[in-house]
């Protein structure tokens, strides 16, 4: 019988199956936080029981952190409490903590790759929507919430049904200044932020075989944006490569045993998936959101669609744009913005500091714009300087803060004010998200770099052949 | 954790005819920063709510005197984005113990469904009949019968079965949580754990 991919990690996994329903699901590896885990901790607490496996278990601080000055004790008493709260808990457990200040510290979902934490055909679980990141391995890989946390904590399996399957094709190769993150908005808007509600996605095509791990991370992280629980990527030689010496990363024999399995992790060829669809990567230029969810985004060059055009509902559709005070019908480009966020689990890895300093290499930071550009990790930071990126960010008047998940979901200080706009290389434009009454055009890092010397959204196509000229 | 059992529920319902309902409006990032499970209440719907001064906006449904109840009622994709459980306990805190919609995200559903919060999903035309009997008469009630897996609206012969499975069914009704179930699974999950190649 033939299987996806998705079933032979996900069928492996289960420990039991209950009749009429979810699956005991096993999780190899979790990932905990300090915002959705402190509740969890108090739960095994109140049943007096401890952390079943402290070694599956990997704990960091981001969602509520500083960034700046995390030198500093942190100033607001709630976040410092939080903090503690996931030390104190962490060592109680035994479960390795990288605190703010701690080298491996960083979001989440970049420093567990980072430290090959995420292996192809693992299961891996976090109190976040975007641990589909990890999918980009050819784990499996999804958001749960806190009660859910503390299942894994107790007992390292949740209560699952098995989702149903989808492949999602993108054959061809990309156009100049097409990024992987354009590559999800665009699937995101074709499906909606509920298209792929129930589903899990297995991304396939000549464009991810193309696709850098980290363009892969960005593609799978945004899975959960159109409503899928996770994404994957079936691992190949790329995958391999990236692992191989990682810190948690199999050794020696353990190696070798492990790519025995791992080179089986492709979907059989006539394997039949619930729902499959086909793009062409020819159709898709940079991406940019206009609305209030990441699936209201169109090309740059288009412009904002017509209420009649929309499926669903036109009151939301208008509610929206009325957010945003935009109209319908409008032209994108040239809009003025205020912020820049370059950062998040999405695009804040090397390759995105890079293609940002891509396009602001000899150029100057437009006066207008305020631009926040936040490492995903130290180790993301430290490339930046060693690679000499931040030469050229500070040559262009742009300033570097230290790692965490910062405005994009401005938990902590770095909140966009109110009625002000801001291109974010984030994932998500809900209303208030980046801060009460922030608005967020969500986009790429190129575009964010374009957007960022020029004050207002610009095709970076132009400023890219410009530089070719 | 341990909830409150489920069986019948007869309530007035609150309306919120809006789409893609995001957990960042049910409960903003900024008020996620407790380490307990209490007090969510008080944000739920935050920046829909209040002004930023910190009065109530009038036009807003929870601050609407005319709607009250157990029951609230969303428009389709209720609960996307964020996994943030504080979501469905700010819902809870402020007296709800069932969520109708067309339609819910995956994580929300589950995380409802982990507190004793009941997601009821209807068909787009139930969804439109609801808000209908409500703009009628805010006093209509509704009788969620999770046994029978029925919604009703009272008085008016009309219903609607929903989904939910057979496990899930029988933890609300008892009041019985996952985590007791795994705990007795330990030793079989101890030697799964065991075989497994990470």
């Amino acid at each position: 019988m033939s299987h996806t991919l998705f079933d032979k990690v996900w069928d492996s996994h289960v420990v039991k199956k209950i009749e009429n329903g979810p699956d005991v699901f096993f999780i190899d590896r979790h990932l905990v936080h300090e915002v959705t885990s402190p509740v969890a901790f108090l739960g095994l607490k109140e049943r007096s029981i401890s952390v079943l496996y402290p070694e599956r278990t990997f704990a960091t601080a981001d969602h509520n952190t500083p960034t700046i000055n995390q030198h500093l004790p942190v100033a607001d008493p709630l976040s410092a409490n939080q903090l503690k709260a996931l030390e104190t808990n962490s060592a109680e457990h035994g479960i390795p903590y990288w605190g703010l200040g701690h080298e491996k510290n960083g979001i989440v979902h970049v420093i567990g790759p980072e430290a090959g934490i995420t292996l192809p055909g693992a299961t891996i679980v976090c109190g976040d929507s975007h641990t589909s990141t990890h999918g980009a391995f050819g784990a499996i890989a999804f958001g749960i919430g806190t009660s859910e946390v503390e299942m894994v904590l107790a007992a390292q399996c949740i209560m699952q049904p098995k989702p149903k399957s989808m492949r999602i094709n993108v054959n061809g190769t990309l156009s100049f200044g097409v990024t992987p993150k354009d590559v999800a908005l665009y699937i995101i808007s074709k499906l909606s932020t509920s298209g792929a509600t129930g589903y899990f996605v297995e991304y396939a095509g000549q464009v991810f075989r193309d696709m850098s791990m980290e363009g892969r991370m960005t593609v799978c992280n945004l899975s959960i944006e159109m409503g899928a629980r996770g994404g994957m990527i079936a691992p190949d030689e790329k995958t391999f490569s990236y692992i191989q010496g990682r810190e948690y990363a199999p050794k020696g024999a353990a190696w070798d045993i492990a790519m025995e399995y791992w080179k089986t992790l492709q979907t059989d060829t006539d394997a039949v998936f619930d729902q499959e669809l086909s793009f062409e990567a020819s159709d898709i230029e940079p991406m940019i959101t206009y609305g209030t969810n990441p699936g209201m985004g169109g090309g740059i060059s288009k412009g904002i669609p017509m209420a009649a055009h929309v499926d669903g509902g036109i009151s939301t559709y208008k509610k929206s744009l009325a957010y945003m005070d935009f109209n319908e019908g409008e032209s994108m480009i040239d809009k003025t913005i205020d912020f820049v966020f370059l950062g998040s689990c999405t695009n804040g890895r090397i390759e995105d500091f890079r293609a940002f300093a891509s396009i602001v290499k000899g150029r100057k930071k437009a006066p207008n714009v305020t631009a926040w550009l936040v490492p995903g990790s130290h180790r993301v930071e430290d490339a930046i300087k060693e690679e000499g990126i931040l030469d050229i960010l500070h040559e262009a008047g742009f300033e570097l803060r230290e790692p965490g998940c910062s405005a994009c979901l401005a938990m902590n200080d770095d909140k966009i004010p109110p009625g002000k706009y801001a291109v974010s290389t984030s994932n998500r434009n809900f209303e208030g998200r980046q801060g009460p009454g922030s608005r967020t055009l969500l986009a790429s890092p190129l575009v964010a770099a374009a957007a960022a010397v020029t004050g207002k959204v610009t095709d970076p196509r132009g400023l890219m052949q410009a530089d070719l000229a | 954790m341990a909830y409150d059992k489920f069986n019948i529920l007869e309530s007035t319902a609150v309306p919120l005819p809006i789409e893609n309902v995001d957990t960042d409006q049910i409960i903003p990032a900024r008020f996620l920063k407790a380490t307990e499970r209490k007090g969510f209440g008080d944000n739920l719907f935050r920046d829909w709510r209040y002004n930023t001064d910190g009065t109530p906006k009038e036009d807003f449904v929870l601050n609407n005197q005319t709607y009250s109840g157990k029951i609230l009622v969303g428009g389709k994709n209720f609960g996307s984005g964020s996994s943030r459980e504080h979501a469905a306990w700010a819902i809870y805190d402020c007296g709800f113990r069932c969520v109708v919609s067309s339609f819910f995200a995956d994580i929300f559903r589950n995380n409802c469904l982990n507190i004793g919060v009941l997601p009821v999903q209807v068909s787009p035309e139930f969804l439109e009949r609801i808000f209908k009997e409500i703009e009628t008469d805010p006093e209509s009630k509704f009788e969620v019968d999770l046994s029978d897996q029925r919604i009703n609206i009272v008085g008016s012969g009309i219903s609607e079965k929903f989904e939910i499975t057979e496990y899930k069914k029988e933890n609300l009704l008892n009041g019985f949580d996952d985590i007791d179930y795994l705990l007795n699974l330990e030793s079989e999950i101890k030697d799964f754990a065991s075989k497994t190649p990470f």
